[in-house]
């Protein structure tokens, strides 16, 4: 599959935008009338400085949190507010900032766990296992199995995932997500204390992802030089506020970033 | 173990999804389900009335709060009452429908359970760990009130106790004073073994996986499209059920009658106890829960006589109640995964054994 050039994703219909969203926790305001939108296939970027809001933005988006005002519209549809099985249904799958893995089970499982959505057998069968639901179970193997080859985790797929270096925990839970075949692919920090090899190893992995699968991502990322090599589009926050929107040229450019990011002189 | 998996081969992923996907432990679950049916042969009424049939049906119990609070992560306090559930159920069952067999009912009974079950289990989508086993507590001692004040549920008895009636299948007397140990012991086998299969292959399936996606971290499970509140509901109905059937069994098939301080707290603590020494989440340790709770008092009464040493039925009891608290609070420190996670350990230093690892 050929990768989305610039002009295909300014053209691009949008599949997720928010529009004037608004999220406080009591007198806290951790988002404040943010708007923006998410084009298919493109490689959407989140930065800000921490406390900006990015990653209530994501739970906003995914249906964790309830914002206060404001709409989101995912294809198409346009609520007040996503419900996380709505998000999930859907087509949006999530990694976390500080890894959320099921640590009690292997790295198969946590990726088959991602297929739940999938699998439609009930009890009736689960309680046989045999017939339909062995036929089910091994169809998503093999679908499990693509992506344990995909992100190179075979060596590790029967190993209870608490017991793995941070890194591969990394990876397995972008394999749960990606085993939900996404959409849209929302990533906190993806990463946030990897070495650079990792972090090489990661952004191989995202781009493949965004390329092979042809699936679109929102990523939130503290580490400059990949967001401005990863993404096609970036939004900044801070204070809960959208300073800058543009290209990673643009941003980088943008005067408001700057002093965001670097303070200004008062 | 002595034995290894080389040279077995697996060619596809039905094979590599087997339960036991090594020969030699097929062979070895074949061997230990027949020598438990030759059992029957024994002719020894104490080992079979006494020890077998109470350590599986304690077994099923402990198999039931297993997919609770192991599989599911949901403490409860309550399986005492939910066990009652199934066996006041069955009582009623069979004394309305005498006609129907006995074995019918008692799986039915089953089904009250997990109703009641589902509704004790309502508060858990809000509440977790110790609050939640507070709640299941409530239900523990409103069952309880139950099983005493509504004496339609014990057919007002003058006893206020359950009388199991005797009830035959193919002519053979199956429940009630005449029937065999035998009969009673291949019933309560066969129905703990199928339960158990039924349990292994749910918990190894789409259902156990999202039960324990549940236990681990349920934000996340939220977020791959699992509804938390019908999942866990899942776990408290399919929980109870077994309860439920271990309670009809443990009445008409081991106490032959029954009044409502059997299914007190104490008998909740008990089956929490088999599964926390055992190992929460797994099967095999619902089995050696049961076997070192139920077995250990009984070794301890019968081994002093054996070798000589005369000992009162009082220090024995007093023995047991503190070698059973030495052992819960030995396995919260060392092992939390119970007995268990010690079979997993010594089997796999047996596989690479001479080498450490």
């Amino acid at each position: 599959m050929r990768a989305p050039s610039q002009s295909d994703i300014a053209a691009g219909e949008v599949l997720l935008s928010v529009e004037n969203v608004s999220l406080s926790f009591g007198g806290v305001r951790a988002i404040r009338d943010v708007s923006f939108d998410i084009r298919k296939g493109e490689i959407r970027a989140i930065i800000g400085p921490n406390g900006a809001g990015k990653t209530s933005m994501l739970n906003v988006i995914n249906g964790f949190y309830t914002p206060q005002q404001g709409k989101i519209t995912f294809k198409g549809a346009t609520r007040n507010k996503m419900r996380p099985y709505d998000a999930a249904r859907g087509g949006i799958a999530r990694t976390f900032q500080n890894v959320a893995l099921f640590r009690g089970m292997t790295a198969l499982d946590n990726i088959m766990a991602g297929r739940t959505l999938r699998m439609h057998r009930g009890l009736f069968w689960q309680m046989l296992r045999f017939g339909p639901a062995m036929q089910e179970e091994v169809e998503h193997r093999r679908r499990a199995e693509e992506i344990i080859d995909f992100l190179h985790i075979e060596h590790i797929r029967k190993v209870q995932v608490g017991r793995l270096p941070y890194g591969l925990q990394k990876r397995v839970e972008l394999a749960r997500a990606l085993a939900m075949e996404p959409e849209l692919l929302l990533l906190d920090e993806p990463m946030a204390g990897m070495n650079l090899e990792e972090k090489e190893d990661m952004s191989r992995f995202i781009l493949d992802v965004n390329q092979h699968y042809g699936t679109t991502i929102a990523l939130i990322e503290h580490d400059m030089g990949v967001v401005m090599d990863l993404s096609d589009r970036v939004v900044v926050l801070d204070y809960g506020q959208k300073i800058a929107d543009g290209t990673p040229d643009e941003v980088k450019s943008n005067q408001a970033v700057i002093d965001a990011y670097l303070g200004v002189a008062h | 173990m002595f034995y290894r998996e080389v040279g077995q081969y697996k060619t596809s992923y039905s094979a590599d999804q087997a339960i036991f996907p090594i020969v030699q432990d097929r062979f070895g679950i074949a061997v230990i389900i027949l020598c438990a049916y030759a059992l029957v042969f024994s002719n020894n009424d104490f080992l079979l009335n006494a020890m077998m049939t109470p350590f599986l049906i304690f077994t099923l119990a402990a198999i039931g709060l297993n997919i609770l609070t192991g599989y599911t992560g949901l403490l409860s306090l309550g399986t005492g009452a939910f066990m009652g559930v199934g066996a006041y159920a069955c009582y009623k069952l069979t004394t309305l429908f005498p006609g129907v067999n006995i074995i019918i009912w008692i799986l039915c009974s089953g089904f009250f359970a997990a109703l009641i079950g589902v509704v004790f289990g309502l508060p858990s989508l809000r509440i977790k760990g110790f609050y939640l086993a507070i709640a299941t507590l409530a239900a523990q001692f409103f069952l309880e009130w139950c099983f005493i004040r509504i004496p339609w549920l014990y057919n007002y008895n003058t006893s206020a106790a359950i009388e199991v009636p005797t009830r035959t299948m193919f002519g053979i007397p199956v429940t009630g004073a005449t029937a065999t140990a035998e009969t009673r012991y291949l019933i309560v086998l066969t129905i703990v073994i199928v339960m158990t299969v039924i349990a292994s292959n749910i918990v190894h399936g789409r259902i156990g996986r999202m039960w324990m996606a549940v236990r681990d971290m349920d934000i996340a499970a939220e977020l791959i499209g699992i509804r938390l509140l019908p999942t866990k509901l899942l776990a408290f109905a399919v929980s109870s059920f077994y309860c439920g059937v271990a309670g009809a069994m443990l009445v008409f098939l081991w106490y032959g009658g029954a009044e409502s301080t059997v299914f007190s707290i104490n008998q909740s603590f008990f089956v929490l106890f088999m599964v926390i020494i055992g190992g929460l989440g797994s099967l095999l340790g619902s089995y050696l829960g049961a076997a070192l709770i139920f077995m250990l008092p009984i070794i301890l009464r019968l081994a002093p006589p054996y070798f000589g040493i005369p000992v009162h039925a009082a220090t024995v009891e007093h023995v047991t109640f503190m070698l059973v608290g030495g052992l819960i609070v030995f396995f919260l420190i060392v092992e939390p995964h119970g007995l268990a996670r010690l079979w997993q350990v010594a089997k796999q230093k047996l596989r690479v054994w001479p080498f450490p690892y």
